[in-house]
């Protein structure tokens, strides 16, 4: 009864701002579809859960705009939106229709012990994330945290999947996780230095589809589990 | 103002562009020239100047200059190399489409790799890495082999992945500084290094950890070394030599740039001993795996680690001196290893393979690049009168002057673990009888000549470093101090 007070006094003390709520409650969002993505059985569904979570991105990227009045976010947010929402899913789901190849078997665990480790993991990015922020009016509180979690998860799921497909978007998730991180806490990033990001991500992906492109006609499958000749 | 940073960084891409089209017989000539200019243009910003350009998005101060000249370097080298290295009579493979990728690919890397160190920016910084990552894993596919792209998926996914971590640390770096300076800035490393001593100490130790992690991959620190070995035994020869010698100094210098930063914040002990942490990892792993490989390229390749992690060693050490060794091992290792692995692209020309058992009487079979292999394994082992020996000890002297003992014993221990591991090689393969069934000659006198280069510049910073050189390599060492 006392903890419960106690909790109560605490959170009414820092009564978190709209902007931190939606911002947490984005980053949330973003998360929990880098957990779906983790456990999605279809290459297919991955690469849609990967253009919702770009969305996701492409309205915080909105909403920071228009409650920071940042102009320059405006901008992109729509590069976001045609890039990561449009184009790349497009690029990777037209590969995947030429490499006509519906499912691969690639859970290196089951999705029981993945989805545990990765709920470890997020608890161990947030936590570690909390402990040395410092305290400042322009980053919501759990945002940080969040964020982190999610670059972390985007490790596993290139860890613990097998197949070109979840490698490939486990890394453009990753960078989706950053952008949200500087979303969050450097919303004021030069425009050109965003530009540059972006035309640098196109082209990790042009490079990304090239290669799954080689992979593919070199082994005739989407899965990694043959790429064990280089050791020691 | 500033003119020669500009042509730095237009003339190297338009040309990888245009080879893209251009017959290799015009490429070819074009990629030395490209070469020689930027090599040319490095040197010229050796005396002490600090250029800038283009509104102070390029600038080159005496850091900048010592990695600009390491890249220009082996950029010309390599361009040699290539020429007589990437050529129809090169096999089946290397026919006119082939060579027209090749050497786009390889001016635009030198390129990006050039730019890099110019670029004022941390962010730009990151760019400018990221498109070496993207260039190179291309690069290390163009063999289209079984291994060429399982080592090309596997570098550009680890390669991706510590991008996206030093990504993180640019974003966190800019949140530390716009606490302090405010939100309207662009990463200058002038604003950025006035400001560094007030930014709050929690937010630079993540972001200097991340960036360590994260360029480290690119590096090849151990343990986030694993795409190392496999792409430089896996690219074509020429590709192997520029990320050896330049990539994983290019991606050192982002890895100093956030060291000023948090010397700045932090103070000199946090910076130094995570450093030491991967430095000790590296040569430590390095030395023990070099007694065991049996693959030529996979033996320099780990060599690589090994110097990587001499690098890191070095500065961990508190005395300046140990810093100026650091930066003359960028230069001399960019030299060594240029020229190990021109010797061995002629050793895997010669034999075809790059399989050591089946390697024997090098210096023999090839008269002009057996021998020269053989210098620049010594010297990689850090033997007198070359370059990494004088490097290696102004090393050791540092760590020796303040209470490092230790360390610098293993150091020592580890670097003569890996000099046996390396004259293991250089005696059982090259220093034997040659086999009746290998043909006596070169292969190419390209690739001899690239070799004289390499060896010509060994010796130069062995013996007697110009003072001009040395000078610049004071300098940078102070820049990287912590201001009293």
């Amino acid at each position: 009864m006392l903890l419960a007070h106690s909790v109560i006094l605490s959170s009414a003390a820092t009564v978190p701002s709209t902007f931190a709520g939606v911002a947490d409650a984005l980053t949330v969002l973003v998360l929990l579809s880098e957990f779906a993505m983790l456990h999605a059985q279809l290459s297919r569904s991955q690469i849609r859960l990967y253009a919702f979570q770009s969305l996701v991105v492409t309205a915080l990227a909105v909403y920071v705009a228009a409650e920071r009045h940042i102009p320059g976010l405006y901008a992109i947010a729509g590069i976001t939106l045609v890039l990561k929402v449009v184009v790349i899913p497009a690029i990777v789901l037209t590969l995947l229709r030429d490499a006509r190849v519906e499912l691969v078997a690639s859970h290196r665990l089951g999705v029981a012990t993945m989805v545990l480790i990765a709920i470890a993991v997020s608890v161990f990015g947030i936590f570690t994330a909390g402990s040395i922020t410092v305290q400042s009016r322009s980053l919501p509180s759990g945002a940080l945290g969040l964020a982190i979690a999610a670059v972390l998860v985007s490790f596993l799921l290139i860890v613990l999947r097998s197949d070109v497909v979840s490698q490939a978007v486990g890394f453009f998730s990753l960078e989706n996780a950053v952008s949200l991180t500087s979303l969050v806490v450097a919303a004021g990033l030069p425009l050109i230095v965003e530009v540059a990001f972006f035309f640098d991500l196109l082209v990790a992906v042009v490079v990304f589809g090239v290669l799954m492109r080689v992979h593919h006609s070199h082994h005739d499958t989407l899965s990694t589990r043959q790429l064990d000749r280089l050791r020691g | 103002m500033g003119w020669d940073l500009v042509v730095i960084l237009v003339v190297p891409g338009v040309v990888g562009v245009a080879c893209w089209w251009l017959p290799p017989r015009v490429g070819r000539p074009l990629s030395i020239a490209s070469g020689l200019l930027t090599f040319v243009l490095a040197l010229l910003l050796v005396p002490a100047r600090t250029p800038s350009a283009l509104h102070g998005w390029l600038r080159a101060d005496s850091l900048s200059v010592v990695f600009v000249v390491a890249v220009g370097f082996l950029y010309l080298a390599t361009m040699v190399f290539a020429v007589g290295y990437l050529h129809p009579s090169g096999g089946p493979t290397h026919q006119a489409r082939y060579l027209r990728r090749a050497f786009a690919g390889l001016n635009v890397f030198c390129w990006a790799m050039a730019v890099a160190p110019l670029v004022s920016s941390l962010a730009l910084l990151w760019v400018a890495i990221e498109i070496t990552t993207v260039v190179s894993a291309l690069l290390v596919a163009i063999d289209d082999t079984d291994g060429a792209t399982e080592a090309a998926w596997k570098y550009v996914l680890i390669a991706s992945m510590g991008l996206g971590i030093s990504l993180l640390a640019t974003i966190v770096v800019y949140y530390a500084g716009a606490v302090t300076i405010g939100h309207d800035y662009d990463l200058f490393y002038p604003t950025l290094l006035a400001a560094a001593s007030r930014f709050p100490p929690q937010v630079v130790r993540l972001a200097f950890v991340l960036a360590v992690l994260g360029f480290g991959t690119k590096v090849g620190l151990v343990p986030v070394h694993t795409w190392l070995p496999d792409a430089h035994s896996e690219a074509p020869t020429p590709v192997s030599a520029l990320l050896s010698g330049a990539l994983l100094a290019v991606s050192f210098y982002a890895v100093l740039r956030y060291f000023q930063v948090a010397v700045r914040t932090l103070g000199p002990t946090f910076p130094r001993d995570v450093l030491l942490a991967f430095g000790l990892a590296s040569l430590g792993l390095a030395a023990l795996y070099l007694a065991s490989q049996r693959d030529l390229k996979r033996l320099l390749a780990y060599s690589s680690i090994e110097h990587m992690g001499i690098l890191a060693i070095g500065m961990s050490f508190a005395a300046p001196i140990a810093v100026v060794g650091v930066l003359l091992q960028v230069l001399a290792h960019a030299a060594a290893k240029g020229t190990a692995f021109f010797g061995a692209g002629s050793v895997v020309r010669k034999y075809g393979t790059k399989d050591m058992r089946h390697i024997r009487g090098g210096i023999g079979a090839l008269p002009w690049s057996g021998p020269m292999l053989v210098l620049a394994v010594l010297a990689l082992s850090g033997m007198p009168p070359f370059g990494i020996f004088r490097s290696e000890f102004l090393i050791v002297e540092g760590g020796l002057s303040d209470p490092h003992d230790a360390v610098v014993a293993v150091l020592v221990v580890l670097v003569v673990l890996a000099f046996l591991g390396l004259s293991w090689f250089s005696t059982k393969t090259m220093q034997t009888p040659t086999p009746k069934s290998v043909v006596r000659g070169e292969t190419s006198k390209w690739i001899v000549g690239s070799m004289v280069i390499g060896v010509v510049a060994l010796t130069v910073l062995g013996v007697h470093p110009p003072g001009q050189l040395s000078d610049l390599l004071t300098r940078a060492a102070a820049e990287l101090r912590a201001p009293r």
